[in-house]
């Protein structure tokens, strides 16, 4: 199990990064620390805030057993400075002039507290990030959460149920701060690559609002170039006009969606085969218009005329009729060996020991002491044949590297 | 070349739809020179946008697509019938005259044409190859087709995504799509930093489902860890807070056709304000006033709120609540959050191109700015082949004659 001693240096190795654990810098801090940055995240004396959020292991909050500070904080070192004294800020400015990022999320208060104002003209060729709900620049803001920062971003506009009686969904598992993440990790890359021929830093200026409305897809398409508004529709894309069902209750409970309808000849034929071998053809009700699709080799994707939309329907009627015979994961697995492109709904802890996780090894083993054990933890984003995505240590306890950093 | 952060940088962007094409718009902002390769045979249909929904009128046509335009904005354009020899070698000077191939086929498609990791470092040692597809390029689920909502589905984000005892939600749209691009772009820029500092190139397999699986990271740990599976009673149950601090945490009717409005009380302060704004006898109660006891009686709760929410228009409920101090915001409409909200027009979301067919065009801005490098969005994507002559001839040296010869055989 990785020991810093024996863990191969990443991509990004020989970056030096300071990160003031906040509200939304932790994914940031991780990318660029498991890609291979030194990465020391800050805490005040307590710990940080984050480290309060639940789950927990063992069950029982406990500021060293926060799962989310353990995923989020992997192959960082911890260092509690207190930045309300002179001495420690004298410390973080030492750190920041070793340092070639900086992640910081803080508020209009801890920035004039901090002296964070006069980092850029301290440490010219520092690249710092921050990342707030509304950019640094915004000044004060009302007080918002990622609950709050997705609705006006119109993230559950587009999320939910044909009933729309029922409310919108936030989708959960704290996407602002991970849309913000990635976007500063990308965005202090970027900024590095500029300082390595210039030899200045700058100041990168991430915010959630504006990260959030801009990754919304057809609902903002479709109001900047045709003003129409999309509505929200179960397990499928919200559009402006309403479209057919695609989520299947499959024979164990668990759910399918049955992707994009069959229409071309070799498709019909599929499902066609599909139903034979499961016995289901004479259940299919008024099967003809698939024998009537496949003689006419198939049927266009978006014609509207009466015959092709009974055929596409009555293949679409095929492909549920299957689903609620079959498990979910067969139905997924036999239809994308048969060509089609359908989905399985799993949780995430299904999908990270699923067949295709475990075969390419995606699972990270990370040793915790407290357990005595190694804990699987979700692997890399993206993997490459040149310097590895690793994880170099368990996040940090409080204080934990003070001698070393 | 424009400037910006990453001038200099050229890259052979074989991508598409959004999850390709997103992250090769995100490093042409910052000044990367994109080429996107498109193929003259179908026009450029393998990207299922070429061409597609929305429009700006009642036109249509193969350079009239919307989403389209939005994803290609400041890049360059040429075609190159993959499917001919002399196409292929043009693909491959023209990869070899880059600093990173980019591409979104599915797995191994790259290789059949002969544009592969392998085949292009014999041209080019420090080429980076980045290539993005639902499953990777090894496992038993390598040859799968996906789009978006496979890849959310399979991956446990459109299981998270609903309300409790009922069948999932999942994301309205392709959210993958934009957080694929947007790693995407991380792995081309890491890839980067890498060969500055080692002068070696490298070949990137992103697998959009496992990028996908490292969004719900607490959520995997609580399976490992504690044994708590994903699927139990209760499950999903996306509008309240996962990490149980936090309540109320809903979404709440309102006043007006399908209006909503999220509220969060962070703490029990938060509590105190919300009630005090209520103004409801029952908000007094002393059983509500710490967060654990809340949470036991969540659903009583969202029940009052949402008798006090539903009489009064959400801008009437964000009023009242933002005044007490309470985190609120009304689930906006594209509408308002893209024409009535003054903090994403003071950001300069929606920056405007104007393109030869469409006409002005407003599209998606970026949601981070460099103080000294900024993005710059003020080019519309590229008609089909719109940059064939200037790009075949500035970076391949190929002459007037010559081009005129690959356009009557069809490989432009």
């Amino acid at each position: 199990v990785s020991t810093p001693a024996s863990t191969p240096a990443g991509p990004l190795d020989g970056l030096r990064v300071v990160e003031l654990a906040g509200e939304h810098t932790a994914a940031a801090g991780k990318l660029l620390a498991d890609l291979g940055a030194d990465v020391v995240v800050v805490e005040p004396p307590g710990g940080a805030a984050t480290r309060r959020l639940g789950p927990f292991a063992g069950g029982a909050p406990d500021p060293e057993r926060s799962l989310h500070w353990w995923f989020f904080n992997t192959s960082k070192r911890g260092l509690v400075l207190d930045l309300t004294t002179a001495d420690d800020r004298a410390a973080l400015g030492e750190l920041l002039g070793r340092a070639d990022i900086l992640v910081e999320s803080a508020g209009p208060a801890e920035v004039q507290a901090w002296g964070l104002d006069a980092v850029r003209a301290e440490h010219p060729a520092l690249v710092h990030v921050s990342i707030t709900p509304y950019g640094r620049g915004a000044g004060e803001q009302p007080p918002s959460t990622d609950l709050t920062l997705l609705a006006a971003a119109g993230i559950p506009w587009s999320c939910g149920y044909d009933d729309r009686s029922l409310p919108p969904v936030r989708p959960a598992t704290g996407h602002a701060a991970q849309v913000g993440g990635v976007l500063a990790a990308t965005g202090a890359l970027a900024a590095v690559l500029h300082r390595a021929t210039t030899g200045t830093g700058q100041h990168v200026d991430v915010s959630l609002s504006a990260a959030l409305n801009v990754t919304t897809e057809l609902a903002t398409q479709a109001w900047l170039v045709a003003g129409a508004t999309v509505r929200r529709q179960t397990g499928r894309h919200a559009m402006a006009i309403d479209t057919q069902p695609v989520q299947v209750r499959a024979a164990d409970g668990h759910y399918v969606t049955t992707g994009f309808l069959p229409s071309s000849g070799a498709e019909l034929r599929g499902v066609a085969g599909w139903l034979a071998e499961l016995g289901l053809t004479d259940q299919l009700e008024e099967g003809f218009w698939l024998e009537m699709g496949i003689a006419k080799g198939g049927v266009d994707r978006n014609s509207v005329d009466p015959e092709d939309l009974a055929i596409r329907g009555t293949a679409r009627e095929a492909l549920q009729l299957i689903a609620r015979n079959t498990t979910a994961l067969e139905f997924f697995e036999d239809g994308q060996r048969r060509g089609f492109q359908c989905g399985v709904i799993q949780f995430p802890d299904e999908a990270f020991r699923g067949a295709q996780s475990i075969a390419r090894g995606f699972p990270t083993p990370v040793f915790h002491e407290e357990l005595g054990r190694a804990v699987s933890y979700p692997g890399a984003p993206f993997r490459s044949n040149g310097a590895p995505w690793r994880i170099v240590r368990r996040a940090p306890r409080i204080d934990e590297h003070r001698g070393q950093v | 070349v424009p400037g910006g952060a990453l001038a200099g940088l050229r890259i052979c962007d074989f991508s598409g739809q959004l999850a390709g094409a997103g992250a090769t718009r995100l490093l042409a902002a910052f000044g990367a020179d994109v080429i996107r390769v498109e193929d003259p045979v179908r026009q450029g249909r393998w990207d299922i946008l070429r061409g597609s929904y929305p429009y700006v009128d009642e036109r249509r046509g193969i350079n009239l697509g919307g989403a389209f335009n939005n994803h290609n904005v400041g890049k360059r354009g040429v075609t190159l019938d993959l499917r001919q020899e002399r196409g292929r070698e043009l693909a491959r000077r023209l990869a070899a005259a880059s600093d990173v191939v980019t591409e979104n086929f599915a797995a191994g498609v790259i290789d059949r044409l002969g544009l592969g990791y392998e085949r292009l470092r014999e041209l080019r040692p420090d080429i980076i190859v980045v290539s993005n597809s639902g499953f990777g390029r090894t496992g038993p689920y390598a040859g799968f087709k996906t789009w978006g909502p496979i890849v959310q589905a399979v991956s446990g984000l459109t299981a998270t995504a609903g309300l409790p005892d009922r069948e999932p939600a999942g994301w309205g749209y392709s959210y993958m799509d934009h957080m694929g691009a947007y790693y995407m772009a991380l792995a081309v820029l890491t890839a980067v930093v890498e060969r500055n500092r080692t002068g070696a190139g490298q070949h990137v397999d992103m697998a959009c489902t496992e990028t996908a699986m490292t969004l719900s990271g607490p959520a995997i740990l609580d399976a490992e860890v504690n044994g708590v599976p994903g699927r139990r009673p209760g499950q999903p149950d996306a509008n309240h807070d996962e990490t149980a601090d936090m309540v109320p945490h809903a979404i709440y009717p309102a006043a007006g056709e399908d209006r909503w409005v999220a509220i969060a009380c962070r703490d029990d302060v938060d509590w105190r304000r919300l009630a005090g704004a209520l103004g409801e006898p029952w908000a007094a109660d002393p059983g509500l006033a710490d967060a654990a006891r809340r949470k036991a009686r969540e659903d009583e709760l969202d029940g009052l709120i949402a008798d006090w929410t539903t009489g009064r228009t959400p801008a009437e409920v964000v009023e009242k609540l933002r005044a007490a101090g309470v985190p609120v915001a009304a689930v906006a409409s594209p509408q308002e959050r893209i024409d009535e909200d003054p903090r994403t027009a003071a950001w300069g979301l929606w920056p405007q191109v104007e393109h030869p067919d469409m006409g002005p065009v407003r599209v998606d801005g970026i949601g981070m700015h460099l103080s000294e490098t900024d993005w710059v969005i003020d080019r519309p994507a590229p008609r089909l082949g719109q940059h064939n002559r200037e790009v075949l001839a500035e970076l391949l040296g190929l002459a007037d004659a010559e081009l005129d010869e690959l356009e009557r055989e069809g490989v432009l």
